[in-house]
């Protein structure tokens, strides 16, 4: 237990220690999240009425963020696979940074949830026993069960993992291992289940397609990679942490197959709804074109069309994938791709036009804006306090060997030891 | 008056504390509604009543429409809207029922080469594309001066009370649920607002509260059920219930009742002499979206 203690107490201490620019970058998220909160508070004492949301479109921004995360959350296996399953050096001794990813995305999921609720004060009555769980057939009942299970395998994966890499110990592989090939299952069905969220409702017919769950995982295995590419050249570049070219090479390739398919999935997926031109492919029309002189996600839809091709591209080059000047910005651009693709691309049109022929336009609001942004700051300011804690915790900073010897030490000195941070 | 912030607060978290109305106990349903009563009766200046009567036994309510009759007037959607304590004004204006109008197409005899191909273009078709009635193009804001106006058809929907309603279904934490008597009903106190029934609606009958309802307090219909009518929170979603306040009773919904062509018809499905079961029985009848498999309790008909 008092080795337990030590670990909660090293770890909140290195994590608390920094340069100038990780505090700077801690006041930036901060300052981010005031607009959350001050957002939040609206919500909840005015109710959604700030929010560009109507009865036509009634979902918009909190929730194409909380689908695309949710996509972020399971690409995270795309570390844990190969490391596990493929053996791969490179990626194994990094494979926890994954398992942190998941958290703080599955986290921004929650706290996305969260700011779309009317009223999220009544989350209670989802609970089990205090409340009622509509199961089997609630899909969102579904879609929280397994976000929740994702989120407690890589607490408690990542967190013993980490646990006994700083108390010195083996792993218990007993233990551990079932619990990775779980999560590795389960990882795919976050992402699934989600996309069943959507597309098992045939009045919305632009979702309503059985391509869309494998289409939610193969973005998703192009997006999460993406993020944690560029997160592992920052962690290269700022820590002394080295992740080595094998790990991002491998990633690169995983992000440039997933997103090829997932290309193809899209151009078969507007053949065979233009092709036909029912009224089923509005909504597709609308996205792609505009219609009635509505025409506010076309440039969305492109824009996200030719990021997703440009990453594509250079992704498909060997010389440039393996070029970590190009392989940035390919990530970049598939990201920021999908992210359009997740909210602007799919969720808005869904509900364009509505069941009865409507059409209507949704934009966010500023406040809108300012609460998203406060939910990403928050997850980021989560996420980096747990890569740098497990970052400190690979390269051998907190360690229950060093804390006793530094305890014995500075009650000699009175001085306590300050570790080199980033 | 006398009542002081504190006590009204102690209301409101009972209020928040209760169950989901179909799993209480008959005694704690009885408390519900008249913590409510009490906070209504305060809130309006009125003695509000939060009626609580349960399906009746044989009963099945059913709804008939006649869309050759029906002359767009919308009145049976302002009477809804005072009957059920909807929400009004310009910025957030909550009607449950919605009429929508259809113009009627034509085809002529100047479009008749129209989408052939010119050179080696693709042929797409003739005249076919100025829509003749269809539902998917529905119009349901007009302002007409006179109605019927010239030309147009009008179907006016509202919820369907599905036997399978796909809502139903959807809902995380089962606030909606189809009553013995066919109805869907809202427990409104326990609803999170996830808007999942709204998206499954495949005939867009549901309402969400995007803030505090306004609901002027002299225009309050105090007669209401926990239900149907009585008045909603913000963050909620509401919807028709076929007047659930009114048809236990032996009523009228206040929207057959105000219909001036006499185009509703409302009664007991599972009674072969009402006026909706001989209808079904004997007119040219269709249900909306039939292939989505809902199976509405509202009927169209025509003579």
């Amino acid at each position: 237990m008092d080795k337990l203690k030590r670990f909660a107490i090293d770890y909140v201490t290195y994590v608390v220690k920094g340069s100038p620019a990780f505090y700077a970058w801690v006041a930036f998220l901060g300052l981010l999240i005031l607009g959350l909160l001050y957002g939040t508070y609206l919500h909840t004492a005015d109710g959604l009425r700030y929010t560009g949301l109507t009865d036509q479109v009634h979902d918009g921004l909190y929730l194409a963020n909380f689908v695309f995360l949710v996509g972020i959350a399971a690409g995270a296996v795309t570390i844990v696979f190969p490391a596990y399953v493929y053996h791969h050096k490179g990626l194994h001794a990094v494979a926890v940074l994954g398992e942190m990813l998941a958290i703080s995305a599955v986290l921004m999921c929650i706290l996305f949830i969260v700011s779309h609720m009317g009223r999220p004060d009544r989350l209670w009555h989802m609970l089990p026993v205090i409340g009622i769980y509509n199961l089997p057939n609630s899909m969102l009942a579904w879609d929280t069960l397994v976000l929740i299970g994702y989120l407690f395998l890589n607490l408690i994966g990542g967190f013993y993992f980490l646990y006994k890499k700083y108390t010195g110990q083996p792993l218990n592989n007993k233990f551990y291992m079932p619990l990775i090939y779980v999560s590795i299952v389960w990882a795919l069905s976050i992402h699934t289940v989600t996309a069943f969220l959507l597309n098992t409702m045939p009045s919305r017919p632009m979702w309503h397609h059985s391509m869309m769950p494998i289409r939610f995982i193969l973005t998703a295995f192009a997006a999460g990679p993406s993020l944690i590419v560029l997160i592992f050249l920052i962690v290269r570049a700022r820590t002394r942490l080295w992740i080595d070219n094998s790990a991002i090479n491998q990633l690169a390739t995983i992000i440039t197959y997933c997103l090829g398919l997932s290309l193809f999935l899209s151009l078969s997926e507007v053949v065979t709804e233009l092709y036909a031109n029912t009224e089923h492919a509005l909504g597709l029309q609308y996205l792609m074109f505009g219609m009635h002189g509505f025409n506010d996600l076309v440039p969305w839809f492109w824009g996200s069309l030719a990021a997703s091709l440009g990453a594509f591209v250079i992704l498909l080059t060997p010389g440039l994938r393996r070029d970590y000047r190009w392989l940035p910005i390919a990530c970049s651009l598939a990201f920021a791709g999908i992210w359009v693709e997740k909210g602007m691309g799919l969720l808005v049109p869904g509900f364009i036009p509505t069941p009865i022929g409507e059409f209507s336009q949704y934009f966010p609001t500023t406040l809108e804006i300012v609460v998203t942004l406060g939910n990403w700051a928050l997850g980021f300011l989560i996420l980096t306090i747990l890569l740098k804690g497990a970052i400190g915790i690979l390269l051998g900073d907190i360690a229950y060997a060093t804390s006793m010897q530094d305890r014995v030490t500075a009650s000699d000195t009175g001085v306590s030891p300050t570790p080199e941070l980033t | 008056m006398t009542m002081s912030d504190d006590a009204r607060a102690n209301m409101e978290w009972a209020e928040w504390f209760q169950g989901n109305y179909r799993l209480m106990t008959d005694e704690e349903k009885a408390l519900a509604r008249a913590r409510l009563e009490r906070r209504y009766s305060r809130e309006y200046g009125k003695a509000v009543s939060v009626d609580g009567t349960p399906a009746q036994e044989g009963v099945l309510m059913g709804y008939a429409l006649n869309i050759k009759k029906c002359i767009g007037c919308r009145r049976c959607a302002k009477a809804c809207v005072e009957e059920n304590n909807q929400s009004r004004g310009k910025d957030q204006e909550i009607e449950w029922i919605r009429v929508l109008k259809m113009e009627k197409g034509e085809f002529s005899q100047e479009k008749m080469n129209q989408g052939y191909p010119e050179g080696l273009g693709i042929q797409v078709g003739g005249n076919a594309y100025s829509p003749a009635g269809v539902v998917l193009e529905g119009e349901h804001y007009y302002q007409p001066e006179a109605v019927p106006e010239k030309d147009s058809a009008y179907m006016p929907i509202a919820c369907m009370q599905c036997e399978k309603p796909p809502c139903v279904k959807v809902c995380p934490v089962r606030t909606t649920y189809r009553e013995a008597d066919g109805p869907v009903v809202i427990d409104y106190n326990w609803c999170i607002g996830c808007r999942m029934c709204m998206s499954a609606c495949p005939y867009w009958a549901r309402r969400f509260n995007w803030s505090d309802p306004k609901l002027p307090k002299e225009a309050m219909n105090p007669v209401t059920h926990y239900l149907g009518n009585r008045p909603r929170m913000k963050g909620v979603v509401e919807k028709c219930t076929f007047c659930i306040q009114r048809t236990r009773k032996g009523r009228y919904p206040a929207c057959v009742e105000v219909c001036p062509t006499g185009a509703r018809k409302f009664g007991n499905l599972l009674d072969p002499n009402s006026e909706v079961s001989r209808i079904i029985a004997r007119k040219n009848v269709f249900r909306l979206k039939a292939e989505l498999n809902t199976f509405p309790k509202f009927f169209y008909f025509m003579d």
